[in-house]
């Protein structure tokens, strides 16, 4: 269970570690989609430079973002080959039924190094910014949607409490899945059906526990008199800085470029 | 059945930048039928290295050798050794998931595959062996009972494994003074009866200078201290130098001596110091 997952916050006080959680997020939204706005092959420069100067500004090395990729290695994989087959034009290769074209081959590759981009891009934002940070800035961010009722306070808490509580749930899950290990419960063999049964020692617990701890959770909230929304102030603050600035104008020439090279 | 430990080190999340070192060359050894406390400050590694007697957790170097077998070795059966060592976590009551307490004491003797007789008479003796009714209780739902009643559900259901070795991680915590000072009661009659090997992990000075007859002092993942409690609770700077503290009724013998009462220090039980202060009023002849 104490393994590192995709994406998770590595601490740091890098550069990028320190720009305004809204900057970060803006600039993932603006990569998401130039990504899509880039039509040909010499296009991908601006985002491949972009992901390196954030990842040298970030110190976090390469390896965690190529980590990332690897759970979705699969949908990648299926990408490439469903793009490779799919496509009609001029013939490269035949096997048995199957054709795989220039253009096909072309566009598999394409679309595979898309996903990978964005995937890194992305998986940048939640390696140097702490879960707290991140909804303090989306809260930020939806408050101008506050007008045709969207919730944002309500919806940034539920982010908090549910992000909060994963480790705390993961680590309850182990300590759970090793009191029924002790009393020689077996996880791994037997079964489909054997396997599935005997997680029923672990998921009774484990939602006995989830709900106790809500409980808990709501009532401590209650008794230090919480009302979400209106009026509430907060300890940090956050604030743009020259860094921000910068960050900004680098991803703006960065969009720049990739608009400008759909006309090469 | 004994536990030797040889160089036993232990390392959360290597190579990440989360590592951190748990436990740091270990050595300790367990013999047949001794009753050992483990204590140390928050943090010290007390969990991480009971998960290691009975191979939840796997050393990152070192040996742990049960009754002649490494358990690192390939073709161990773990499952055995579990039988063999059970292990009461902090909290049980948290484990429990069955509908009756029955079923849920049940789940351990069950694993071992023994018959539906044997499981029967194993949750009764165990039931039994922590002070509940087997007849009273065993329909019941575990989650309908006491907070103390369901911690005894928990550690009966380790104890129906019928394991040589029990290990018990912080069994009074979150107790009444009532509840605590019974199960520690069973805890005692459970060695005397069966002649377990016991472990007790506690932050309760007072309980660990009463019941075990050998101390293992846990610090920063080191294990620098091992003795009798009169060994330990002899050196009371250097216990305070790590954060443990020594019996308060030993606190009262040392405040007596600093104003020139002639009572003995090494006193760590309230019923020792009854007797030391009144054989020392009938010797002054105050009484």
């Amino acid at each position: 269970m104490r393994e590192l997952s995709i994406g998770q916050y590595i601490p740091g006080d890098s550069f990028v570690h320190k720009l305004d959680p809204r900057t970060k997020i803006i600039i993932t939204f603006v990569f998401m989609i130039v990504i899509f706005v880039i039509n040909n092959f010499y296009g991908y420069i601006f985002p491949v430079i972009f992901i390196l100067i954030a990842a040298l500004f970030s110190k976090i090395s390469l390896k965690y973002m190529i980590k990332g990729l690897r759970p979705l290695l699969f949908i990648i994989f299926l990408t490439f080959i469903l793009n490779l087959f799919m496509i009609k034009g001029r013939i490269l290769y035949e096997i048995g039924p199957f054709d795989i074209t220039y253009e096909g081959l072309y566009q598999a590759v394409f679309m595979a190094l898309r996903l990978i981009f964005l995937i890194v891009g992305t998986s940048l934002l939640t390696l140097t910014t702490s879960p707290m940070m991140l909804t303090d800035g989306i809260e930020y961010l939806l408050k101008p949607f506050k007008r045709i009722g969207v919730p944002a306070h309500e919806l940034a808490m539920m982010m908090t409490i549910a992000l909060r509580f994963i480790p705390t749930l993961l680590e309850e899950t182990d300590k759970i899945m090793k009191a029924q290990m002790a009393r020689g419960a077996d996880f791994q063999s037997g079964n489909l059906i054997n396997r599935a049964k005997s997680l029923v020692p672990i998921l009774v617990p484990l939602f006995v526990s989830a709900f106790r701890r809500a409980d808990e959770l709501a009532m401590a909230m209650e008794s230090r008199c919480y009302r979400g929304g209106e009026n509430r102030t907060r300890m940090k603050e956050l604030k743009m800085t020259n860094k921000d600035l910068i960050a900004l104008c680098v991803t703006a020439v960065m969009t720049a470029g990739c608009i400008a090279s759909r006309f090469l | 059945m004994s536990i030797i430990i040889k160089n036993l080190t232990h390392v959360y999340m290597p190579g990440t930048p989360f590592e951190s070192i748990a436990l740091k060359d270990i050595n300790w050894e367990i013999n047949d039928g001794e009753f050992w406390g483990l204590i140390g400050h928050t943090g010290s590694g007390k969990s991480t290295l009971i998960q290691h007697l009975n191979g939840l957790l796997k050393p990152t170097s070192g040996e742990i050798i049960i009754d002649g077998v490494n358990i690192r070795e390939k073709g161990v059966n773990l499952k055995e050794i579990r039988h063999k060592i059970g292990l009461v976590f902090q909290y049980p009551e948290h484990q429990l998931f069955e509908e009756t307490v029955e079923k849920d004491v049940a789940f351990g003797p069950k694993n071992m595959g023994l018959s539906d007789d044997e499981v029967i008479n194993r949750v009764k003796e165990a039931l039994e062996a922590v002070g509940l009714n087997y007849e009273k209780i065993k329909d019941r739902s575990p989650f309908e009972l006491s907070g103390g009643q369901m911690r005894r559900v928990a550690i009966a259901g380790v104890l129906a494994m019928k394991p040589k070795v029990l290990i018990l991680d912080e069994p009074t915590v979150g107790l009444d003074p009532k509840g605590r000072d019974e199960i520690l009661e069973e805890i005692v009659e459970l060695k005397r009866r069966y002649n377990m090997t016991i472990i007790l992990v506690s932050h309760s000075m007072e309980d660990i200078a009463r019941l075990v007859d050998k101390i293992a002092v846990l610090h920063k993942g080191r294990l620098i201290k091992c003795g009798t409690p009169k060994e330990i609770f002899k050196d009371k700077e250097s216990l305070s130098s790590i954060g443990l503290d020594i019996p308060q009724v030993t606190h009262l013998m040392y405040r007596l001596k600093e104003r020139g009462i002639d009572v003995p220090t090494d006193v760590l039980t309230v019923e020792e110091a009854k007797r030391a202060i009144l054989a020392l009023v009938r010797r002054k002849g105050y009484a």
